[in-house]
């Protein structure tokens, strides 16, 4: 016999699931299409600057289920999650680069602009192989995962925890951020990569580019959602929430605990490099401010307001708080740094278990209430 | 009390010899050394400092000994050995407080102490079998928590958590099971129900408990060891150990 209580919310949690990949699917179909085949003045028309909002939105989101996979079921509180995300965008952003070709405003066939300003005379290594997509694609997923392989490895090894970890994470991707500011580099310094032309020999800027991004962020969040999914609901998925509940009784099972951390942690690395990946070409830029330790504390943000553990609520808090913040920064862009502390207390002391674990209880209540005026 | 003869190593399960242990200066061990036989069930008590917990710490590998030499089944050398090792070897352990996994079911938190493959992957695309299911079913029996499967563990009372711990080291099917205060905070009854779900344990494994509760000890009918500053001070039945002149100086009180 299951308990009405935890018996509703599994059900929920299902329907949570449901509910937001029709609704992704739906987007992928609709957004595209009320963009390009609905004329502009009619009142269904979906305006450019719109779908690359909802796409950048999507990109957020994905990084969000990334945060949600360690932070609500295996308990790591990553605060240096920006850094994946930046790395998969940095790694979109040297394909990018290199399909400008000689139409930069030096002219120059062989190096990007920031390198003939450097007066640099050819690529450095680190930049071959970024001409090509297939590379570049299996780069976003490789490099943020093999940061957090290594990083993971000694971190997880020496039993760092709690918030030591989150620390050695803010960290982590601050010095990232320190060093992709320098020039030298070779990554543009300060002004990171932009004025992208094309991707696979599609104009960037065009509605129909546009419009194809859209659907596959919405596609790549879908994708995102069912690894998750598949992972947390596996044995390896109760292993991880009881390393999060009571990490020494996994231990004395006989879990060996930092492989399993490994494991979802580099898993995670990767969404975050994809959702970079997404996110570039559709904001036309990546530079070394993805990596400030202020922007990994923002997705915590989004993934408490949704509600951690139940990846759906990741999304949906990612969503809301940056639609929140395009609203803000637009209207009162001064207020939105207390706007955005403000929800984050009001989450935490009102909402602790954020949006999507409060709508349960109210269900109940709610259910409740029904039965009681039932004759 | 004449300490009793050491045995051949090969006919224990755990073989403690001259054990040390000291944090900054503190000795929390001093040579102790200990010898439990296949199939028993030994009784550990002491004042608090003995050592009890740390004794604990250095089988299961959560605590390295400075000295010493701690055998599991005659020959496999346990200081060397992690946690998790050490766990799938056949040695479980309860802690003091009980600790389950408290947002997983009852079943759940059963499930994941089954013995077999503990490799990542390989949870990955787990499925229980007919056979784990039933021994599931028995473990829950002898636990008596077979009415409760479906409830979440935080739902148990202070005593149930207790015996689901127990239950989670006897689904890793070990050889031997090490016991931290079971009966603490439990009522007279479930006290008493504990002393009966160990004696129903050992005998096909070894059970070494650490106790404080004398009426429990009682219950528990069997050899006692007595630790005091890290070592041990006597050993033998409960009522030797209550006549024992050093056991009432430092332990019993007059």
């Amino acid at each position: 016999m299951f308990q009405n209580n935890t018996f509703l919310s599994t059900i929920l949690a299902e329907t949570g699931g449901r509910v937001l990949l029709g609704t992704l699917l739906v987007a992928a179909v609709l957004v595209p299409a009320l963009n390009l085949v609905v004329p502009e003045g009619s009142f269904f028309h979906v305006p450019n600057y719109l779908v690359t909002l909802l796409g950048k939105y999507l990109a957020f989101a994905l990084l969000a289920l990334s945060v949600d996979l360690i932070w609500g079921y295996a308990g790591i509180l990553s605060l240096g999650h920006g850094a994946f995300f930046a790395l998969g965008g940095y790694a979109m952003g040297m394909y990018l680069m290199r399909q400008i070709g000689d139409r930069g405003v030096y002219g120059n066939p062989d190096l990007p602009d920031f390198m003939v300003f450097l007066n640099w005379q050819e690529l450095p290594w680190y930049w071959m192989g970024f001409d090509s997509f297939p590379f570049a694609m299996v780069m976003v997923v490789a490099v943020p995962g093999l940061l957090a392989l290594v990083f993971g490895w000694f971190a997880f090894r020496s039993r760092v925890t709690g918030v030591y970890l989150s620390i050695i994470t803010q960290a982590m991707t601050y010095a990232l951020l320190l060093a992709f500011f320098r020039n030298d580099m070779g990554f543009g310094g300060n002004n990171g990569l932009t004025d992208f032309k094309e991707i696979l020999g599609f104009d960037i800027q065009s509605d129909g580019t546009r419009a194809a991004l859209f659907a596959l962020s919405a596609l790549a969040v879908v994708g995102g959602y069912i690894i998750c999914k598949l992972i947390v609901a596996s044995r390896l998925g109760r292993v991880l929430i009881g390393i999060r509940d009571a990490e020494s009784r996994a231990r004395f099972l006989g879990y060996r605990v930092e492989y399993y951390k490994l494991f979802v942690f580099v898993v995670s690395a990767m969404l975050a490099g994809v959702a970079g990946a997404l996110y570039v070409p559709q904001v036309g830029i990546i530079n070394p401010s993805e990596f400030a330790p202020a922007a990994s504390i923002e997705i915590i943000i989004w993934v408490a307001i949704g509600g951690r553990g139940s990846l759906y609520g990741a999304v949906l808090g990612a969503i809301l708080v940056n639609y929140a913040k395009s609203y803000f920064t637009g209207a009162l862009p001064e207020l939105w740094l207390f706007a955005l502390g403000g929800m984050f207390i009001a989450v935490t002391v009102f909402l602790p278990k954020g949006i999507v674990g409060t709508l349960p209880a109210f269900d109940k209540r709610f259910l409740r209430g029904r039965a009681e005026n039932a004759p | 009390m004449t300490p009793h003869a050491i045995p051949n190593r090969h006919d224990t399960i755990l073989y403690l010899d001259g054990v040390s242990v000291s944090f900054d200066g503190f000795k929390a061990l001093n040579d102790l050394s200990l010898y439990v036989a296949a199939g028993e069930l030994r009784a550990i008590i002491g004042p608090n400092g003995a050592g009890k917990t740390t004794m604990m710490d250095v089988i299961t590998g959560k605590t390295r000994p400075d000295s010493g030499s701690v055998l599991f089944d005659g020959d496999t050398d346990l200081t060397k050995l992690g946690e998790a090792r050490i766990a799938n070897l056949g040695i479980g352990r309860k802690f003091q407080k009980p600790t389950v996994f408290e947002t997983q079911s009852v079943f759940e938190n059963l499930e994941l102490a089954l013995k077999g493959n503990r490799l990542v992957f390989q949870s990955l695309f787990f499925k229980l079998t007919g056979g784990q299911a039933a021994r599931i079913d028995e473990v829950l029996a002898t636990i008596r928590l077979d009415d409760v499967r479906a409830k979440l563990a935080s739902d148990l009372s202070h005593g149930q958590k207790q015996w689901l711990e127990i239950g989670m080291l006897l689904m890793q099917e070990p050889d031997l099971l090490l016991i931290d205060e079971p009966a603490a905070g439990m009522t007279d009854a479930e006290t008493m129900q504990t002393a009966e779900l160990l004696k129903l344990i050992a005998g096909e494994r070894s059970v070494v408990v650490v106790e404080h509760d004398m009426e429990f000890i009682r219950a528990l009918d069997c050899r006692v060891t007595v630790l005091n500053e890290g070592s041990v001070l006597a050993e033998g039945s409960l009522e030797a150990m209550q006549a024992d002149e050093r056991v009432i100086e430092s332990y019993l009180g007059r």
